[in-house]
């Protein structure tokens, strides 16, 4: 077709034919000055935190070690891990169903599960405010308090953190070759069987991920715990709701103490995940 | 034996229409055909694992169209192997057995044998990744023989293979046929794995089979 469009008895042609490409150099300066702008805006990000709260270390270090910090370290901690559990709890199943089969409504569901991840935060604390002021959550929430008590948190948590679990964890399932589950149905296995003996352990990894994500997620979470568990202080009151407190009554070294703690808590999370997975992948290869 | 007759299989816009097939009991069948003419499809509903439309599909002297895939009594190796990456050898071999409820004598006596009969003793602590392309088909081979199905099917299982690794296999095959007594299928596009290894030849173009030679079906006592 070349040929046809370009005959070979132009000189241009024949010339251009043997051109050198240009060079390579603008396109791979272009993607990293790009690359470094992002990377050094979030390192500027931590470093000014690490150098404020240096500046004023005994106002930020006083602040965390009060009552109040303590009780919302605790309830972070523990808040997290148990949304942690029910995420991981609900995301399998419903990162396995949207993997492995198809079903009418299948591109509904895809996108309702998608939902919390593009509402405004604000609004799911809303919408699960309203939602417990309705019958019948209201009944149960008039007999365990819900709505502005601890379970709130872990609720306003669950719904956020879920969402990303269940997306890992589909990407997850879609990655691992149905070929060996079907090898395991004509060796004998029940679906169920095969889930648990032959998909379960070879998703560790994704399993991993969408834990770990699901924990940062929670630890992070603020919109939907100050409008559905509110910011009452050694009641609902997790990190970010300090962080808030405290800018709040214009204590800026005691926020930044707080965040500190958090930027910390979050980067032993990561590395502490990427090198379970890094040894488990070296172990492979 | 295996036989399809008239069976009508859908694979998307697909479809492997009236396919009739039958290899003799303890025959080796070779099922060649180009890539997307249908055969793994063909395959996949002998095993289960493709819904059949209409038709039948008969393994040893059941009719198995309507069974679930673990009941049909066949072993299978896929392509690239498909061993479970969290499994050792051994556990490989097990498998079956295990979700068979065999005792744990029974289930090492079966390991023991097996693992002689494709000379993988050295490799039962191993995980897949330890193991090179060669010794990937042997234990896949091993444990779809494990649960002693009478009828084994294998979907292009050399494809991956260098060509001594793969002349290895074909003379591997062969014996583990011939010894176990097992009724083979096994789909192929290499013309000269399929003259080594068919009793039965079968072609497969554009979802339609023809079964090009047939040789007589004589009996032949199962060594099991």
């Amino acid at each position: 077709m070349t040929s046809e469009l370009i005959p070979n008895t132009e000189p241009q042609a024949a010339a251009s034919k043997w051109r050198e490409p240009p060079s390579d150099l603008p396109f791979f300066a272009g993607l990293g000055i790009l690359a470094a702008f992002y990377v050094l805006l979030i390192m500027a990000m931590l470093a000014a935190d690490v150098s404020f709260a240096a500046a004023e270390w005994r106002k930020a270090l006083a602040s965390l070690l009060t009552e109040e910090i303590k009780y919302a370290i605790w309830l972070s901690l523990i808040s997290c891990s148990i949304t942690t559990v029910l995420s991981l709890w609900v995301a399998t199943p419903v990162g396995y169903l949207m993997s492995r089969t198809n079903f009418p409504g299948k591109a509904l569901v895809d996108a309702i599960l998608d939902i919390p991840i593009f509402l405004p935060p604000l609004v799911i604390g809303l919408s699960l405010l309203i939602l417990f002021r309705q019958t019948p959550l209201r009944y149960l929430d008039d007999r365990f308090p819900i709505a502005l008590h601890i379970p709130a948190v872990i609720i306003a948590q669950f719904s956020v953190a879920s969402a990303f679990a269940v997306r890992t964890l589909r990407t997850t399932f879609d990655e691992i070759s149905p070929r060996r589950e079907q090898v395991a149905l004509t060796l004998g296995c029940s679906r169920s069987q095969a889930f648990w003996l032959v998909v379960l352990p070879e998703s560790w990894r994704g399993l991993l991920t969408a834990a770990t994500l699901a924990w940062a997620r929670s630890l992070g979470e603020f919109g939907p715990i100050l409008v559905f568990a509110g910011s009452t202080r050694t009641k609902t009151e997790v990190l970010p709701v300090s962080v808030h407190l405290e800018l709040s009554i214009g204590n800026i070294e005691g926020a930044v103490g707080i965040s500190l703690l958090m930027v910390v808590v979050a980067l032993i999370v990561l590395v502490v995940v990427r090198l379970l997975a890094g040894s488990e992948r070296v172990a492979r290869s | 034996m295996i036989e399809t007759r008239n069976l009508v299989v859908r694979n998307g816009e697909f479809t492997v229409q009236d396919a009739n097939l039958r290899i003799a009991g303890g025959k080796y069948g070779v099922l060649m055909g180009k890539t997307g003419s249908g055969k793994t499809t063909l395959l996949e509903a002998i095993c289960g694992l493709k819904r059949v439309v209409s038709g039948s599909i008969i393994v040893g002297e059941r009719e198995v169209a309507t069974l679930k895939p673990g009941a049909r009594g066949i072993g299978l190796v896929p392509q690239d192997g498909a061993l479970f990456p969290m499994l050792t050898v051994k556990e490989h071999l097990e498998f079956a057995l295990r979700v068979r409820g065999w005792s744990a004598a029974d289930q090492q006596r079966r390991v023991d044998e097996l693992s002689a009969l494709l000379q993988i003793e050295s490799l039962l602590k191993r995980k897949p990744h330890q193991l090179s392309g060669g010794e990937r088909q042997r234990v896949a081979l091993g444990r779809a023989l494990s649960f002693r199905p009478a009828t084994l099917c294998l979907d292009e299982p050399l494809s991956a293979l260098d060509d001594d690794t793969r002349h290895e296999m074909v003379e591997l095959l062969k014996r583990v046929q011939r010894e176990t007594g097992v009724t083979a299928l096994h789909v192929t596009h290499n013309r000269s794995e399929a003259e080594t290894l068919a009793d039965v030849k079968l072609h497969i173009v554009a979802g339609e089979v023809m079964q090009v030679e047939k040789f007589p079906a004589p009996h032949i006592p199962l060594a099991r």
